[in-house]
């Protein structure tokens, strides 16, 4: 057994002329959270649909659980679980009945009520699935995506769409997921989601990988610091070391990898001129800036 | 694990009161509207006199089956497909054929249940007779029937682009055929080319399989083997096609 849950190398895949995943190395180590971050379009959901083997790939080697998912076989099925970017459940069945039928599918469900615990819908059990939000829907969709008790769970942006309580919930359940050993490989567009959830973060844009690493690896790989403070004035007026700031809503905001010397300047630069650096605050750079200086203007 | 479908396809079933509706009380309707109006009247068709009611309890349960089954596969297993409920279910360890079973299975049974109540009503209210001697034909007729439009059914779906499309496309395809086939109306010498399209699709020789098995007069097992054989060619073609393009993806 691979120490692998998932092994891909150099995979591709074009519909028509239109490239969706242009040559992507992934490994995502058993027991781990794995997450897939980049904006619509840049080829996570054909990824994983590749790797739960409802697409094909045209190229590369992918393994997932040792098994290439191409083949469709039973046994591999029963090994995984997914939930797909939209929530569809059959919608005349109560919640205890749907994940019950589900259950049915697998050799070696997990128990019912574990299942409805563990997605917080003991409330709803015998609520008709039509009848339930769509937050409850969605986390019906990972209730069923558990019932075989899978060694790795497939979650394609399992929160989009949530208000952020039922996010901190979703996530809640998701590490609960890791304490029980398994392997959950998701995407998702939020960086916060990955910055809290995933032991590793993989960004993709455009078909690529751009960047991978713990979500401290990537913070540190873009070591930038960010200074602001009040001002009113043009960014010609400033000294060298912060020429290349931005003006906005009366705060000049300069991104650097050199805070020391930029500080220096800038106190120097203040004090010539009897002024304070009014509102002055130096910060490292977030995930998020991490994220959106390499999707670039695609993520917004 | 294919029976338990069965079931959850039968729960969902009842519980949706549209599909409810369309696929069981419509041909109730029908039923009890057709007799009242021209259940008195005599017929003759294919040069054989009969009752009107003796001719609508055959029409409607031809209806009936092919309601329950072509019309309720088109429909739901198009909207089941958009809504990516195919899709999840493949991403399961449920064999593929196991899920279609299931669906088949339910509208075949539903079928029967509505058969049943058909001949039942017919029988107390419009003192049709209860086929006796011709009790093989007609179960040979009705599952050869209902099992040919639920695979023609599902074969439809993939000429489907959308559920928003189903409901027109499934009726639209059924309706004028049964028209036409000496199941709503009796066809006293119609235009020969409308004939021709009647015989060339199965549902009039359907309607006609159980006119036969219906007919008092009828000696024998009640079987009509040139328009069963019709039937099948059609089962079989409607086999092929839906195995060839059946889809589980919702359509983008």
């Amino acid at each position: 057994m691979s120490e692998l849950a998932v092994e891909v190398r150099g995979l591709r895949k074009a519909y028509g002329p239109v490239v969706a995943v242009d040559g992507i190395d992934l490994s995502v180590r058993r027991g781990e959270i794995f997450a897939l971050i980049g904006p619509n379009g840049a080829g996570k959901t054909t990824t994983l649909e590749i790797l739960e083997g409802h697409r094909r790939a045209d190229a590369g080697h992918v393994r997932v659980l040792d098994v290439d998912p191409a083949r469709n076989d039973i046994a591999f099925k029963a090994r995984i679980g997914i939930v797909l970017q939209s929530t569809s459940i059959q919608p005349y069945l109560t919640v205890e009945e749907t994940v019950e039928q589900f259950r049915g599918y697998y050799p070696a469900p997990r128990p019912l009520d574990e299942l409805i615990d563990i997605v917080g819908l003991d409330a709803s059990r015998t609520k008709l699935v039509r009848r339930l939000s769509g937050g409850q829907q969605r986390r019906l969709d990972v209730a069923i995506g558990l019932a075989g008790d899978p060694e790795l769970l497939f979650l394609d942006e399992p929160t989009t769409g949530f208000d952020p309580a039922a996010r901190r919930g979703a996530w809640e359940m998701i590490r609960g997921l890791k304490a029980l050993g398994k392997t959950v490989l998701l995407t998702t567009h939020y960086m916060d989601e990955a910055q809290a959830l995933a032991d590793t973060v993989s960004i993709i844009r455009g078909g690529l990988i751009v960047a991978e690493g713990t979500p401290d690896e990537l913070r540190a790989s873009q070591a930038e610091t960010v200074i602001s403070f009040r001002f009113a004035g043009s960014s010609a007026d400033l000294p060298p070391a912060a020429s290349a700031a931005t003006i906005e809503n009366g705060r000049a905001v300069i991104h650097t990898t050199d805070p020391t010397t930029a500080l220096q300047e800038l106190t120097g630069w203040a004090k010539g001129r009897g002024e304070a650096l009014e509102g002055l605050s130096v910060t490292p750079a977030s995930l998020e800036d991490v994220y959106l200086g390499l999707t670039g203007d695609e993520a917004q | 694990m294919a029976l338990r479908q069965v079931g959850y396809e039968n729960r969902s079933f009842w519980r949706n009161p549209a599909a409810a509706f369309f696929t069981f009380l419509l041909p109730l309707i029908f039923l009890v509207l057709f007799n009242s109006l021209f259940g008195d009247s005599k017929l003759t068709i294919d040069g054989r006199e009969l009752d009107g009611s003796t001719f609508y309890v055959p029409g409607i349960v031809a209806l009936a089956v092919v309601s329950a089954c072509y019309t309720n596969m088109g429909m739901m297993v198009t909207i089941a497909r958009d809504n990516g409920i195919l899709k999840r279910v493949r991403g399961t360890p449920l064999p593929p054929w196991a899920y279609i079973f299931g669906r088949l299975a339910h509208a075949m049974l539903l079928s029967l249940l509505l058969v049943v109540i058909i001949v039942g009503v017919g029988a107390a209210a419009y003192g049709t007779d209860v086929p006796t001697n011709t009790l093989p034909g007609l179960a040979v007729t009705l599952l050869l029937g209902a099992a040919t439009f639920c695979v023609l059914g599902l074969a439809l779906t993939a000429v489907i682009p959308s559920a928003d499309a189903a409901p027109a496309i499934t009726n639209a395809t059924i309706l004028p055929l049964l028209f036409i086939s000496n199941v709503f109306i009796p066809l006293q010498d119609p235009p020969e080319w409308l004939a021709t399209v009647g015989d060339v699709f199965p549902v009039k020789h359907f309607a006609a399989a159980l006119q036969t098995a219906f007919h008092p007069d009828t000696t024998g097992a009640g079987f009509e083997w040139g328009d069963l054989a019709v039937i099948a060619a059609w089962g079989i073609v409607g086999t092929v096609l839906a195995v060839r393009f059946f889809s589980w993806e919702p359509r983008r």
